[in-house]
């Protein structure tokens, strides 16, 4: 089944994410990352932050079940075992920052087929409580092509 | 936001301080448990191998993570960044030793925008081999 380039536009239901202090730290502990802003909660306010801040990629665990949602998507028709990880952007309202709650909203942003590869970018916007933006991510994954 | 870094004290090819990255196979089991991406070719070399992979590799989030503190340790705040963007061009190979795979990182500032904001170029290879392309960091500075 080919990638279904008429799902372009097609969102679908938000989903809400509860950044933790704990997490934050499990995931700069991962990269080896001993950066304070991302440890100790009094060096992040010195910077002028209200808790914790997260690291700039942290956003794909926020939007990681959003894009999985539309990866699953059955219409969608894309073959997630010849996928790998073509180009990846995030753009920054603000911060990410422990203890507020996130809703992230995904969608197709586009979908085409070139030389056989199965091309697909899915944006997932984060919002905060209030509805004003934090952060926009795109993450663009190709299908290669069955050899032969 | 507070970087310590001046946007006067910046100009076009200023260059961030270089760092070296080592990826062990542990560290791709730690990056699957805290981002949630347990794809098999990041851990598996028998299944890795079975797709065509040289071995088992590197997550290109991680890759793209480590790469970023290049940036986030010479700004003097993470929330400093603004803009991050990459193209995955080559993967890393990850050996099942102890040195792992090695990550080498420079940046330089090639672009100078309006309100303080710079944008940071990264260059990251493996083995002489360039595994980021087009790699841009918007930082704003103070």
């Amino acid at each position: 089944m080919a990638l279904n380039v008429e799902l372009v536009g097609k969102q679908y239901p938000p989903q809400t994410y509860e950044v933790g202090r704990e997490k934050i730290r499990e995931f700069a502990a991962a990269l080896g990352d001993s950066n304070p802003a991302y440890h100790d909660v009094d060096t992040a306010k010195e910077l002028g932050h209200s808790d914790l801040v997260a690291p700039p990629t942290f956003a794909v665990v926020v939007t990681r079940g959003p894009q999985v949602a539309v990866i699953d998507d059955p219409e969608l028709g894309l073959d997630f075992s010849r996928v790998v990880h073509g180009d990846q952007k995030f753009q920054y309202t603000r911060p990410i920052v422990a203890g507020e709650m996130l809703h992230t909203t995904a969608s197709v942003h586009s979908a085409r087929t070139i030389a056989g590869n199965d091309i697909l970018t899915i944006r997932s916007d984060v919002a905060d409580e209030a509805g004003a933006p934090v952060v926009s991510v795109f993450a663009t994954l190709v299908a290669r092509a069955v050899e032969g | 936001m507070a970087a310590t870094v001046r946007a006067s004290d910046v100009e076009v090819g200023t260059e961030l301080p270089s760092q070296t990255f080592s990826l062990r196979r542990v560290d791709l089991i730690k990056y699957a448990g805290a981002s949630g991406d347990f794809n098999v070719i990041h851990w598996n070399e028998r299944v890795a191998t079975e797709v065509g992979l040289p071995n088992v590799i590197a997550h290109g989030m991680l890759t793209m993570a480590e790469a970023v503190r290049v940036v986030t340790d010479w700004c003097g705040d993470p929330g400093a960044v603004v803009e991050y963007s990459t193209k995955f061009t080559k993967p890393v190979p990850v050996p099942d030793d102890d040195a792992g795979a090695t990550v080498e990182v420079g940046g330089k500032v090639v672009e100078v925008l309006d309100a303080g904001r710079v944008k940071v170029e990264l260059t990251a290879t493996c083995d002489g081999v360039k595994v980021l392309g087009m790699a841009r960091v918007v930082v704003q500075l103070v």
